[in-house]
This record gives structure tokens, sequence and C-alpha cells, in this order.
């Protein structure tokens, strides 16, 4: 099984440079505007785009995706919704590989045979379910692969070696190292620890790793970018949304832009530094 | 009725946290190893003597138990002048509203906080709804000192502002959670968030029997001296096992630590009572009469949500069950049938406090009038030789307050 996905990871590793994950929260700050910000984040310099499903209780998340969450599920957001906006996206895309992010519940509620029929029908590539460790791939992992989807997991600060077999055990696509022990957007990651742990993770497998939790600027983004293989931002492309609505919470002619503009700079950082390193 | 039953009620959960489909381990990648460590050193404990003789001694010389088992004879009396045929059962109060703090929630943080020092943990933190678990929780963390921080909603900490007081003169940080639905759903989410930020150092101390395993286990666990004890103390009231029990349900710990002691004695009828709000039509926190399992908090059980899987927030006079979930147990009690859940209002439950406060001067915390506003129906059904037991979790102090603007509100 090939998935875009994995022929992205082949690309971005032909031209010798890390990929650029921009996460965002499908429906922030309303459904049109995220259809009109995901549809322009290749452009921008995306190489992968995570979408998260919003959630009530998002329990690992920060304020910064909380709020993004509380926003999209205002506006009415739901996972109906949500994969109407993959389809949208995918009319326009083949290449750029999605992954939604989130919480198990509204997935279980959808029902999950239904749920990965229909994702994978609107041309979703993979699934990070934050909520669902290697202990419970029963429920959604096992029928995730089966279905062609990839399963993408998590490993931590505290996943150590004696239990990274077991979570890289069905993992596919990419791994996903959350840089800090903490929630998303809190503090800084040092680049120092990723490294090495970067490099334990590639010592149990050949999956490509990306790294997030915490990076918020093109600065942060290079540092990340040359010692591994993609660099996931998150809370700062949402608070880039956030600061930009008007008083009603509403979209204003600045969101796009203010998206658009950080995925670019972020994009350029990412992309100075295997040439930073080569030289 | 098409439900096969299991040979024993008490085997569970299995070895993955399983009991039936309800119960797991749903948390992020950070918290499994924790966990799992939490799931070995509670099985160690369990099977060392000395952890049983120490926490023994501090349940007997520091929390002050045994907890009477007490005949309500003027309530007794008054269901029985509601019954037609002079029936009505006898009415008995396990009064853990006695326990030093003023509720059961102390059974089980006391276990849980001899856990952390034995695990080497020097940080503890807590979610409460009502206050009482986070009261208990800086209870012990003084008299072990221990650093404390209690995540509590805002709108809880609003209308629980004794207890607020109680935990920060005991010596513990009160941190106010303004997220989502401010009440003990988002004190839940912000202690986990505290806990993957503070692996190293921290224990969770989890206020009832729910979340991801081993808690729903240990918890009840640590309760079940509740149900111990009844089990003692009406054998020498009257010689033989009491025909039935009632306990209120937010979370469910101080019903599962009387009712587990009892499943296995078929003999023994067992009523659950959730909080019905204002109706179980509006705004209420009945998840097993109002909601459908789901995922939340580590683990699945019935929970209030939309058609989305949007949790949804619930509502009770009572801030200790104002909880949109039920611990897993209880779902799966439920589903096998070994246990009724049933489920008072606001109205019948401040009926019931009023009640109980002016027949036996015991003013009982609103969560466990619940519980004695369902006695009040159920009495009257039973044979005069009918033995009722309610448990009386907790005391009413706290809610005097809310009470009063309540009837104040009404008048």
């Amino acid at each position: 099984m090939s998935t875009r996905i994995d022929a992205r990871f082949a690309k971005l590793h032909q031209e010798g440079r890390a990929g650029l994950v921009t996460f965002l929260t499908a429906g922030d700050p309303d459904y049109a505007a995220s259809v009109a910000i995901v549809k322009a984040l290749p452009g921008a310099g995306a190489d992968v785009i995570e979408l998260g499903m919003p959630f009530t209780d998002p329990m690992a998340d920060g304020p910064s995706v909380q709020a993004a969450g509380l926003r999209a599920l205002a506006a009415g957001q739901t996972m109906v919704k949500t994969l109407a906006l993959v389809r949208e996206f995918r009319a326009g895309d083949d290449a750029t590989p999605i992954v939604l992010m989130g919480y198990y519940n509204p997935i279980y509620i959808y029902g999950v045979t239904r749920f990965l029929a229909d994702a994978k029908a609107a041309g979703v590539d993979g699934l990070i379910v934050v909520d669902l460790p290697p202990e419970e791939d029963d429920e959604l992992c096992i029928p995730a692969l089966k279905a062609g989807l990839n399963f993408i997991r998590l490993a931590t600060p505290t996943t150590d070696d004696k239990r990274l077999p077991a979570v890289l055990a069905n993992t596919s696509g990419f791994v996903y190292y959350v840089s800090i022990a903490g929630i998303t957007g809190a503090a800084a990651p040092d680049a120092g620890k990723v490294a090495s742990a970067v490099a334990r993770i590639k010592r149990h497998t050949a999956l490509p790793v990306a790294v997030g939790f915490g990076v918020r600027t093109p600065e942060q983004a290079r540092a990340i970018a040359q010692i591994s293989d993609a660099v996931v931002v998150g809370s700062a492309l949402v608070d880039a949304i956030g600061i930009s609505l008007d008083q009603a919470g509403k979209a204003t002619t600045g969101t796009l832009a203010a998206v658009t503009g950080l995925v670019s700079a972020l994009a350029a950082g990412i992309r100075g530094a295997r040439r930073e390193a080569a030289e | 009725m098409n439900v096969r039953q299991p040979n024993t009620f008490r085997s569970g959960p299995d070895e993955r946290g399983h009991f039936g489909i309800f119960g797991g381990r749903f948390v992020a990648e950070t918290l499994m190893p924790l966990i799992l460590d939490l799931e070995k050193a509670y099985a160690e404990a369990k099977a060392d003597p000395e952890f049983k003789r120490e926490m023994d001694g501090y349940l007997t010389h520091y929390v002050g138990r045994p907890s009477p088992l007490y005949f309500a004879e003027r309530m007794t009396e008054y269901c029985r002048k509601a019954s037609t045929g002079g029936a009505g059962a006898k009415i008995y109060f396990k009064r853990e509203e006695l326990n030093h703090t003023g509720a059961h929630k102390v059974n089980n943080v006391l276990g849980q906080i001899m856990l952390a020092r034995r695990m080497g943990k020097t940080r503890i933190i807590a979610e409460t709804g009502a206050g009482m678990h986070g009261v208990a929780t800086a209870t012990l963390c003084a008299r072990f000192g221990l650093p404390c921080i209690v995540y509590m909603g805002a709108v809880d900490i609003e209308r629980q502002q004794q207890n607020v007081f109680r935990m920060q003169m005991l010596g513990a940080e009160v941190r106010p959670v303004t997220s989502g639905s401010k009440t003990l759903k988002d004190a839940m989410n912000d202690a986990l968030r505290d806990w993957v930020t503070n692996v190293a150092d921290t224990f969770y101390c989890i206020g009832t029997v729910a979340g991801p395993h081993p808690y729903p286990m240990m918890v009840r666990d640590f309760q079940c001296v509740i149900g111990n004890e009844t089990r003692e103390q009406m054998q020498q009231a009257e010689g033989r096992l009491p025909d039935s029990l009632v306990a209120c349900i937010g979370g469910g710990s101080n019903a599962m630590g009387l009712f587990h002691p009892f499943l296995d004695d078929a003999g023994v009828e067992i009523f659950g009572v959730e909080a019905a709000g204002h109706g179980l039509t509006g705004l209420h926190a009945a998840s097993i009469a109002g909601g459908r399992p789901g995922v939340l908090h580590g683990n699945r059980t019935y929970l209030l949500m939309d058609d989305d899987g949007q949790i949804a927030e619930a509502h009770s006079i009572s801030a200790g069950l104002d909880y949109p979930g039920i611990g897993p147990e209880h779902s799966w009690l439920h589903e096998i049938k070994r246990v009724q859940y049933l489920s008072a209002t606001d109205d019948e439950a401040l009926h019931a406090f009023q009640l109980c406060s002016k027949l036996e001067g015991i003013i009982p915390a609103l969560e466990p009038a619940h519980a004695i506003a369902k006695v009040l129906e159920l009495a009257p059904q039973k044979p005069k030789d009918h033995l009722m037991v309610v448990n009386v979790s907790g005391r009413g102090d706290k809610d005097l307050a809310s009470v009063a603007q309540h009837l104040g509100k009404k008048a």
C-alpha cells in the first residue's frame, strides 16, 4: 500500500529537504473561510495538511487549539462537514496528503466502519487519534490500515526504548514525535534533545519522523528541519486565524493572508535548513 | 431476558481494563507509560500486607472508620405512614458523612496518596466538582506534607465557596478552570493537561471510579470499605444481609464502594440514582438514562452528548453530580441488569434534603439527597421486614448557601 503520504515523503527525500506539516482545525473560523484557507495551504508551502476534527474536550491541546475547536463548533462544524471540506480540497489537489487529527469520540459516534469508508472516499490519507494508544489498536487503527488509510502514531518523550516497538508496530505514513511532554502550543522544544530522540526513533523504524508541539517561528522550524523529516506547526497558525478575526469572531479580509503569510515564512525557514546544513 | 449472566459480578475488569465493552485506556501516548507504571505499583501495593496495615491504621485513627450504620427510625416511620397497608422498609443510613472531611471521598484519597508516596511522587493534582474530593486531597496532602493543586471549574468555585476556602486553608492551590462548561468535566481536562506536562513528579489523584484503567478498579477497591463494613454491621444489627442498597451517582464512587461487595448476593436489590436536574427532557446529568456509550477521559462509558459526538453540558443542583459521564463499571452493571439506575430531579433532591434534616437531624449533602429522594419512593413499596441501606455519602454544610438561595427563589 502506497499512499499520498508515502509519495510526498519520497519526493521530499529526493529534494533533500524536510517537509512542512500544517495543522488547522477544520471549520475554523467557519466552513467557507476554512475551505479557502485549506485550499491555499499548498501554494503557500505546506507539504502535508493536518486537519483537526473539532471536539468539545480536547485533553491534549493547549488554549490555542481549544479555542479553534470551539470557534469551529460554534460555527456549526460537524464530522460530515469536515469530510465535505476534504472532498472540496481534493477536487483541486490530488497530491497533497491530508491527515485528520483529533479524538476518538466523534469518530466512534459517527461509526468506525462508516467513518473509514467516507474518509477514504473523501480523499483522506491518514489519521492521528490522540486518545487511541497501541493498547486500543483494535478500535480504529487495525480497521483503518485495512481500509487503506495510514495510522500515524504519536511518540513522546515518555515513550522509552522498551515501548517504542509497540508504538511503531502498526504505525504507517510517518511517526509524529511530540517534542515536549505537554499540551499543544506550550513550551518550545530543545533542539538538542529532539535530535537525540529522533535518532532513537530512527533506530527502530525506517518511517519518516515529523516533529511538532511548540514550534512557532521560522527560526524554530529551521532548527527542527535540520534534525527531522518534517516540522509540524499548529498553534501558531491557529493563533494567526484567531488574531485576524473581527470582534464577532468572523473572518476578515486579513484572515487568509495571515495564515498564508506565516506558512510561507515557515516554509522558507524549512527550505533554508538543509541548504545551510549542506554548505 | 437474553443478557448472559457471568458467574461472578466481581471479577472485572479484564487485564486491559474492560468491564464488558466499557472501560479501557483511551489516553494520549504521553500518559500511557505513566498509567502502566501506576497499574504495576498498585498491584504491588495491593499484594503487600504492610500497605494494608498502614492504610487500616489511618482509616481508623485519621478518617474515623468504621462509619456507623444507623437505623433511621423517623424516616422509616415517615415512609410507613406514606405506604398503603402498613408496609414500608426499615431504613438504615451508612454514615459516610461522618468521615473526616465530611464525605466518602477520603477513603479513596488516602489510598492514592499512600500509593503516590510509595511511587516516590512529590506533587499531587486533583480535579473536583463540589469540592469534596478536592478537600479530601488537600487534607491528606497537608497530612503528608505534599504540594497539592486542585482544578475546579469556575462555575463550581462560585457555588462552593466554602470548600474553596477549606482547600486553601489546608495549603492547596485551587486553580479555576475557565475552559468549556467550567465544571467538573473541564476540571478533569485541565488536570489531564497538567499531568501530561508534569510527567516526572506528579501523581493524578482521580476522585471517582472513572478515567483510564486502573483508576476505576483502584478507586472502587479503596471505596469498598463502605460495603464491607455495611455487610458486617448489618449482620450485627439484624443477623442478615440487607435486602436493598441505594446510592447516588455522579461518577459513582460512593455507590460502587457500597454495591461491589454485594454484587454476588442475588437477594440484594441494588439501586443507583442519577441526577435528573430539571427533568430528563431538560438539562440533567443522568448519563445512563439520557446518554449513550462513548469515549471520554480515558474510558468508554455512558455519556451525555449530541449526535456528532460532542460532549453535552450536564446540569444538576449538586455540583458533585454535575458530570456528563459515569464510571464504566456502572455502565456494565446497567447493561447486564445487575443494578437498576433511577434518577431524581433537583426538586426531589431539595425536598429530601429538607426532610432528612428535619426527620433525622442529619443534613445530607445534595448528592446523597438524590438517593434519599428515591428511598422515599422505594421504601413505602417494600414490606416491613425489608432492610434498605442508603449511603449518606456526604454532609450538607457545603450546600447550605446554595440551598438557601434555591429556596429563597422559590418562596
